[in-house]
């Protein structure tokens, strides 16, 4: 069931849920791509995240009570959508070294041998639930728990693009230079945000990712192809029995 | 064929070309930016002919000082700046003719906090996602992605248009050090104590230094969280009122992020957020709340006044 409250008076809330699970991931995809589908006038943009939509609007084009309405009546025909194909992308990552500061850390807290990290991380296929925090950024769901570490207990004032971090049970990348509390392990030379590219942002909420290991010489070499925009990304379909 | 506009002698605080934002993107993660004060953005654009929304110069606190390389039409409306041509003491919210060799002085801000400054014809810089603002964190949009410097040469398509005269005092704002901003409730209410919320509705809050064009972050009594401020990342709207676990609030602003984890006890409404972007440090702030539909009447109403002023300008 959704529930639907105002985020100001340009902005309303649709809320499908109270926790961070596949199932809600999914309800708010198919709502959002109906809202992609079908453009309800008025309506500037809608920004999808765990557990609720928000949808930014011009009151001057169409009121509150008539977006209510609208939306509930394109919520309606939300749940006939067919399955549709997710894409998962290949992301090349070099752990530990230079690249991961505190790769060690994770081995050594965790008790896991450090091939076992990578092996743990990069075997997971994670989903994208939200974008958001700097652009590029994808909040990813599915770190294995014997992962799990806390965060810095003073946070870095930056760290590289690319970096691949963990923090808590959630783990991510960097797109660009940020400070950051997370517990960084490696480096992917993969750009996920430049604004010369078309478009700009790699990833996209409601696909997947995966993380390659690479040493370091493959690290240097896809770098300089990532930097003359010579670099595409590895994908693949998954598709999603519903 | 573009033209230089001026080429600038000082660059001021902080100035940079904003339009009224990126819309399409914080989906992706990229924060919409634009001018803080919309309002005064596209006052000042009307008063030369131009579009509403076609990007301006916004200026903070200290504003510019420019030479002009062509005849140009400007206006500069907002905060109030102690402007000077050439030395000479000229009116904001006023279209005027500023002629090629000429300086504008924009000088420092008496009253409110920002500028904006518009070109007949506009300024020409890319458009970067279908928008001209810049975004200062980004470092992508409006003039190189960054605020301007000392020498930097800013180009335009210069129209010759005739002034208007002076606007309808109605239309300009009165911009004071003691706000009350109005407050649509939610979305996570409910994460406060009955005393938090008391305290939010009842006390006065005070403008800090660390308020940008990212947010505003303001000192006052602690607004009391039940459990901690703590969310599952959700979006962040403009006017959003975060309250990190030192209780002291932040409203976003044009830069923010695009998501938060902080829990928010409301959304400021935009028809104050321009009265907002004109506060400067130590300005007081008291919070009411106000319903969407409340809240849609000001909105329409200020369109309106903003509509029959297009039509008059004609």
């Amino acid at each position: 069931m959704m529930q639907i409250e105002p985020l100001g008076d340009m902005g309303i809330r649709i809320k499908f849920g109270n926790i961070i699970s596949e199932d809600i991931h999914r309800e708010i995809q198919q709502f959002t791509s109906q809202l992609k589908d079908k453009p309800i006038n008025g309506i500037i943009e809608w920004v999808p995240s765990y557990t609720n939509v928000a949808i930014y609007y011009q009151p001057d084009i169409i009121s509150y009570s008539d977006l209510i309405t609208e939306l509930n009546t394109l919520y309606e025909r939300t749940n006939k959508v067919e399955p549709f194909n997710s894409t998962v992308y290949e992301i090349p990552v070099y752990y530990g070294g230079e690249a991961g500061p505190d790769f060690s850390f994770i081995a050594d807290s965790t008790g896991v041998s450090e091939e076992e990290v990578i092996r743990l991380h990069s075997s997971q296929v994670y989903l994208i639930y939200m974008m958001g925090f700097v652009p590029g950024f994808p909040y990813l769901g599915g770190l294995p728990n014997q992962l799990a570490v806390p965060r810095l207990p003073h946070p870095r004032p930056s760290v590289l693009p690319g970096s691949v971090g963990i923090g808590g049970n959630q783990t991510g990348i960097y797109p660009s230079e940020v400070p950051s509390g997370w517990r960084i392990i490696g480096r992917t030379p993969v750009k996920l945000f430049d604004i010369e590219d078309s478009p700009p942002v790699l990833l996209e909420a409601g696909n997947y990712l995966k993380f390659c290991p690479i040493d370091e010489a493959e690290f240097h070499r896809i770098k300089q192809l990532a930097d003359e925009q010579k670099y595409t990304v590895t994908t693949y379909k998954r598709m999603e029995a519903r | 064929m573009k033209q230089p506009l001026f080429a600038v002698t000082k660059p001021g605080l902080q100035t940079t070309v904003q339009d009224l934002g990126r819309f399409g993107y914080q989906q992706y993660g990229i924060s919409p930016s634009g001018a803080m004060d919309p309002y005064s953005m596209k006052i000042a654009n009307i008063l030369v002919g131009n579009d509403p929304v076609e990007a301006v110069l916004e200026t903070a606190f200290l504003g510019p000082d420019l030479v002009a390389k062509s005849d140009m039409v400007v206006s500069i409306c907002g905060g109030e700046f102690s402007l000077t041509v050439d030395g000479n003491t000229t009116p904001m919210w006023k279209s005027f003719l500023l002629k090629k060799g000429q300086t504008l002085a924009f000088g420092s801000c008496k009253k409110g906090a920002r500028a904006y400054m518009a070109i007949a014809g506009g300024i020409d810089v890319p458009k970067i996602l279908n928008s001209k603002s810049t975004f200062l964190n980004g470092k992508f949009g409006g003039f190189s992605g960054r605020s301007l410097k000392k020498d930097d040469i800013v180009y335009g398509h210069p129209l010759i248009r005739k002034p208007l005269k002076g606007l309808h005092t109605e239309l300009i704002p009165n911009w004071g050090n003691h706000l009350n901003l109005r407050v649509i409730p939610g979305p996570h209410q409910s994460m406060f104590t009955k005393q938090g919320i008391h305290c939010f509705y009842n006390e006065e809050f005070v403008v800090t230094t660390k308020s940008n064009r990212m947010g505003y972050q303001l000192e006052g009594p602690r607004i009391e969280h039940v459990a901690g401020p703590d969310i599952i990342s959700d979006p962040t709207p403009l006017g959003g009122i975060q309250v990190p676990a030192s209780g002291q609030p932040i409203i976003l602003m044009s830069d923010r992020q695009t998501t938060g984890g902080y829990a928010r006890i409301g959304t400021v409404i935009s028809t104050d957020i321009p009265l907002l972007a004109q506060a400067g440090p130590t300005s007081v702030i008291r919070f009411s709340s106000i319903s969407v539909e409340e809240a849609h009447e000001l909105y329409l109403k200020k369109q309106n006044l903003i509509k029959q002023f297009i039509i008059a300008a004609k």
